[in-house]
This record gives structure tokens, C-alpha cells and sequence, in this order.
């Protein structure tokens, strides 16, 4: 069953203009323009219960905004969405209790009380029992190991604790969607590492769809198997994660080592030579003519050592970010 | 109910905890409320001079009630949720299964609950230092006080927080407020009680919500003329209508929300 049903959906905004200098701003004051800008396009997909999906775009590519209107934050301008059964924009409390939205740049905690003060806050509000309450602080505590943290002032917390404190306060009610904008932002590698391996245990142990946006590819290439990407508020691939390295870097790496320096004018022939360095050079080879390419490097040259890898995949998303003109 | 009753008990005690946190800063809040303080000076000296309809001591009662109405209805709610709409912050709000409202209704409630022990330190210091304006009202008296008092609170909430809708379509609807504060400042008694006022300043005072808000429940507490059951009726009709509009623009604010900068 599809726990989140996208139908042609879209946003559009209108935005002031303003020209810079004096004149501009006058003419800001008495007479305003606006530009109507188109947040999210036509965009359709769903998400099944218990996935984990990536959502990758640019910034300002709309991934905020498609997240506003799943959450019911914000209205469609036209289409249609549904979360766990429910019209998000409506807001019953039997879809917000079902629902949780972590945004990394932005706080729900208390700042000058200890985080226990706003869980107490969240356990009126989603009607916990004080017991259940404690059960599950102690339980997610223990998983996001932030014990002995929750009674001192959240001012006086890490960044990387205050996000744990984040992500604790919005599962507290143990919702099965959640949505992620940028969990791990400006998290140093091990809170990033131990934000993670907590969101994978939380999607194993409670079956909750996840949708979660990301900078940091590390966190899509360990959490998620599919992935949605969106630019210029167009979706513009929707599909696992490996075939989109494989569909869209149809190259890969060739590294061979020689048992004697061969010239660039010799070793061009088998590649797109990318530099020579004495008995070694490395190649971009087509996937379709790898074998064949390969194949013939180790009959015609002495080789001592070949390898071939896929190049780094922040590199093949952030082509496909400047290309933008991928068909899904 | 009983989960209504859990909400409330939480809310008062997390919200309180948050505002005792910075003492200093409550006190500073408290003082800063002694404008009527000083006005009182200015009247008691002045009916000293010429008659104004109220004796000097009159008028030091009536603007230590002015002063202790002010500390119970002090209401800032506009700049809280012009930020919160401006920085995204309701986003969260929204995102539980309760009004946002109650955060805001909350931490005014525990606001009050800890500035009263300051503000109560002021009046017995006032009374220390001019003995001949105690006066003990009766039981009876107190109580219409401060069910005067809640209901100028509660009015004065609600259009405040009116005000506060229209930062869903401007990001400055503090301005809005500034604007209304001078005729609240001028219309509902703060700077001198309305039967000081000229007959015809009066009669369209009384039309208007802002006598209600101080001058109102002020006179119940030191005894001038009131008129009981016609106050309380306008008060209640004036806060049925802030509601009504409230909540309409509140339903048509939120198709107009970005959830900007979040």
C-alpha cells in the first residue's frame, strides 16, 4: 500500500522584485512587481509504506517545498497529495499524529529549558501517557546515546546533541512518516555517522516511510535504495540508486599500471586518456566497450595492474545538477 | 477532558519554569510597567491645583489600578507570532494536533502567575510610602475585579492576536500595532481616567474597545462609576467579534503561508 500518493502536484509563488539601488527602491515602495515562481512543476510519484527514498536536487530546486506540502504546511497551488490516508493540508490530528517533519536548520526545542521540558510539552500534546513518555525517552535516549543531556538547558548542548535532542522530540510520538530536510546539517562525520545508523534502526524497528533530503551523499547512499530527483521543480528521475549512477555516468574509471613507459600517442588509442604519469596512465572508457577496451590493453601492452571503479557519485549528481536536462 | 486538563497542567508548568528562568529580565518587564506610577504623580499634583471631578487621592488609587490592570493584561503576542510566521518557527506548530494558539495563551497565563509577586512588591511599596491612599475593597468587589480584569485580558488577546493574522500577507504587522497602541494609550484610560474627559470624547470612547481594557475594570477596583452589566456585556460582545474575525483570517492566513526560511 502506498503510504504517500503524489498526483500532479504544484506550487507557485509570487515573489516581490526589487531592483537594487535608490530609484529601485522607491519604485519597490509605490508600485510592486511580483514574478511568479514555480516552486514544484507537475510532480507525481509514491512511496510505498516502510521505504526509505532520497530526495536530491539543488538548492532552491523545490525539495522544501514539495516537503511543506506532504507535510500539509502549505497549500498546493494545484494536484493532488495524500499521506497515510489523509488530505495533509487538512491537518486532522489523526494524520499529525501519524506524521513528523525534522528540519535541520530549524528548532522545536525550548531553547533556554532543558529538552525533557519540551518532551514533556509533546507528550501533553500527542496524549502520551507519562509512563509511555518515559519509556520512550529512555528507549530513543539510548539509541541516539543521549544520556545525562536531556536535563541541562538546550542553549547548553552541541550542535550535533541538539539535533539528536531534535530528532528525539519529533519521534516521540512514534510516527510512521517521517520527513527529513537536511538531518545531518553542519553535523561533524561522527554525529552524521551515528544520525544515520540511528534513522536506519528507527525505519527497521518501526517500519516508518522515510523521505529524506540530503547534501551529504553519504547519507542517501546509506539509507536509501531509491531515489527522487527534482530540478527546477520538475522531478526529473525517480528510480534506485545504483542505476542512476549507471544511467546518467556512463563512464568508468580505468587505472593500469605498465611494466614499461608507454608514450600518450600510443596508449590514446584505448581511451579517453585522462594523464600519464611513467608506467601508469588512467582512462575514461564507455561502459558498452569496456570489456572490449580492457580486453585489448592487457593483449597489446604489458600490464602489471589494472583497476576499474565508478567515479565518486557526488560527481555524477552534481553533473546531472549542472546538466538539469535529464529525462526521467 | 481529562487530556485538556493534562495539556493545561503541562503547558502552565513548562511555560512558567521558561519564564522564571530569567528573573532579572521579569523584574526589568514589571518596572518597565510604572508609566501609571509616574502619571499618578503628574494627576495627584495637578487635582491638587483645580478640580478635575476626582481628589488627589482618587487619582492615586485609581492609577494604582490602572498600573496593577496593566500587569494583569500585558499582552506582546503580535511580536511573537509575526516571528514565528517571518522565521518559519510555526511550521512546527502547525505540524502538531493542537492549536498554536494555546503555546501563546500559556505563556502569557504563566507570565502573569510569575510577575504578580513583583508587582505586588510594588503596591506594598507604594503604600509605604503614601499611607493615605490605602484602601481595602470588599470581597465582593475584588471578585468583579478580577473577572473584569480576565475578560480585559482575554479581549485584549484577542485583538492583539487579530492584528497578528495580518503577518500572513506583510512581514511587518507589529507596525499595525504601534498604530493601534496610540489610541489604546489615549482611549482606554491609561493616561487619565474618562470621566476626566470631555462628554462627547467619552461617548465614542465607549464605543470602541478600549475603555474596557483599563478604564473599566480600574474603576470597578477603586469604586468610580460604572456601568456593571452594560461593561460586561460589551466586553463580551467586542470579544465574540475579535473571535469571529480572528479565526476567519486565520482559516484564509494559512493558505497564504510559505513557511518562509523553513
Amino acid at each position: 500500500m502506498s503510504t504517500i500518493v503524489v498526483d500532479h502536484l504544484s506550487k507557485i509563488y509570487p515573489v516581490a522584485v526589487k531592483e537594487a539601488g535608490f530609484k529601485g527602491t522607491l519604485t519597490h515602495f509605490f508600485k510592486r512587481t511580483y514574478r511568479q515562481v514555480k516552486a514544484v512543476q507537475d510532480v507525481s510519484f509514491q512511496i510505498e509504506s516502510g521505504e526509505v527514498v532520497g530526495f536530491l536536487g539543488a538548492n532552491g530546486a523545490g525539495k522544501t517545498t514539495a516537503l511543506k506540502m506532504l507535510t500539509g504546511l502549505i497549500h498546493p497551488t494545484s494536484g493532488r497529495v495524500e499521506v497515510a490516508g489523509h488530505i495533509p493540508f487538512q491537518r486532522r490530528s489523526t494524520f499529525l499524529s501519524k506524521v513528523t517533519l525534522v528540519m535541520g536548520q530549524k528548532q522545536q526545542l525550548i531553547w533556554d529549558l532543558p529538552a525533557l521540558d519540551s518532551f514533556k510539552i509533546n507528550g501533553a500534546v500527542y496524549g502520551i501517557s507519562d509512563r509511555a513518555l518515559n519509556h520512550r525517552v529512555g528507549e530513543l535516549s539510548e539509541m541516539l546515546s543521549l544520556q545525562g543531556k536531556l536535563t541541562q538547558p538546550v542553549r547548553k548542548l552541541s550542535l550535533g546533541e541538539r539535533m539528536k535532542a531534535e530528532l528525539l522530540a519529533a519521534l516521540l510520538h512514534e510516527p510512521n512518516v517521517l520527513f527529513l530536510d537536511e538531518p545531518t546539517l553542519g553535523l561533524d562525520v561522527n554525529a552524521q555517522v551515528a544520525v544515520r545508523e540511528f534513522l536506519r534502526e528507527y525505519n527497521q524497528r518501526y517500519g516508518a516511510t522515510v523521505l529524506l533530503t540530503s547534501h551529504y551523499m553519504a547519507d542517501i547512499t546509506a539509507l536509501c535504495k531509491r531515489v527522487l530527483m527534482i530540478h527546477q521543480g520538475q522531478l526529473i528521475y525517480d528510480g534506485s540508486l545504483d542505476r542512476l549512477v549507471d544511467r546518467f555516468s556512463p563512464c568508468r574509471e580505468v587505472k593500469v599500471e605498465f611494466a614499461r613507459p608507454y608514450s600518450a600517442h600510443e596508449l590514446s588509442v584505448y581511451g579517453d586518456l585522462q594523464d600519464v604519469e611513467k608506467q601508469s596512465a588512467r582512462f575514461l572508457v564507455q561502459q558498452e566497450g569496456l570489456t572490449g577496451a580492457i580486453a585489448k590493453i592487457l593483449a597489446d601492452l604489458q600490464v602489471v595492474d589494472l583497476t576499474v571503479s565508478d567515479p565518486p557519485i557526488e560527481e555524477v549528481i552534481g553533473q546531472l545538477f549542472q546538466a538539469g536536462t535529464v529525462a526521467g | 477532558m481529562k487530556r485538556v486538563l493534562r495539556i493545561m497542567k503541562t503547558f502552565a508548568t513548562v511555560y512558567y519554569a521558561y519564564m522564571v528562568e530569567y528573573r532579572a529580565e521579569l523584574l526589568l518587564w514589571v518596572l518597565s510597567g510604572s508609566l501609571p506610577i509616574i502619571l499618578m504623580g503628574v494627576w495627584t499634583q495637578a487635582a491638587q491645583r483645580s478640580d478635575f471631578g476626582l481628589s488627589p487621592v482618587e487619582f492615586a488609587r485609581y492609577f494604582l489600578a490602572v498600573f496593577l490592570v496593566r500587569q494583569l493584561t500585558v499582552v506582546w503576542v503580535i511580536w511573537e507570532f509575526e516571528r514565528e510566521v517571518l522565521e518559519g518557527k510555526l511550521s512546527f506548530r502547525l505540524l502538531q494536533p493542537i492549536d498554536p494558539v494555546w503555546h501563546h495563551v500559556f505563556s502569557h497565563v504563566s507570565e502573569r502567575l510569575a510577575r504578580i509577586p513583583f508587582a505586588i512588591l510594588l503596591i506594598v511599596l507604594f503604600f509605604v510610602l503614601y499611607p493615605t491612599a490605602i484602601f481595602v475593597p470588599n470581597i465582593a468587589t475584588i471578585a468583579l475585579f478580577f473577572l473584569a480584569a480576565g475578560l480585559a485580558f482575554a479581549l485584549n488577546f484577542l485583538i492583539q492576536y487579530t492584528l497578528a493574522m495580518v503577518a500572513f500577507w506583510t512581514e511587518r504587522a507589529s507596525s499595525l500595532q504601534e498604530f493601534w497602541f496610540l489610541f489604546y494609550l489615549f482611549l482606554s484610560g491609561a493616561i487619565a481616567p474618562l470621566v476626566v474627559f470631555p462628554q462627547t470624547v467619552r461617548t465614542i470612547a465607549l464605543f470602541t474597545p478600549f475603555p474596557y481594557l483599563i478604564n473599566f475594570p480600574a474603576s470597578i477596583l477603586v469604586g468610580l462609576p460604572v456601568n456593571l452589566i452594560q461593561g460586561f456585556l460589551v466586553m463580551l460582545a467586542w470579544c465574540a467579534g475579535f473571535f469571529a474575525l480572528n479565526r476567519w483570517l486565520w482559516r484564509r492566513g494559512l493558505k497564504q503561508y510559505s513557511g518562509m526560511g523553513a
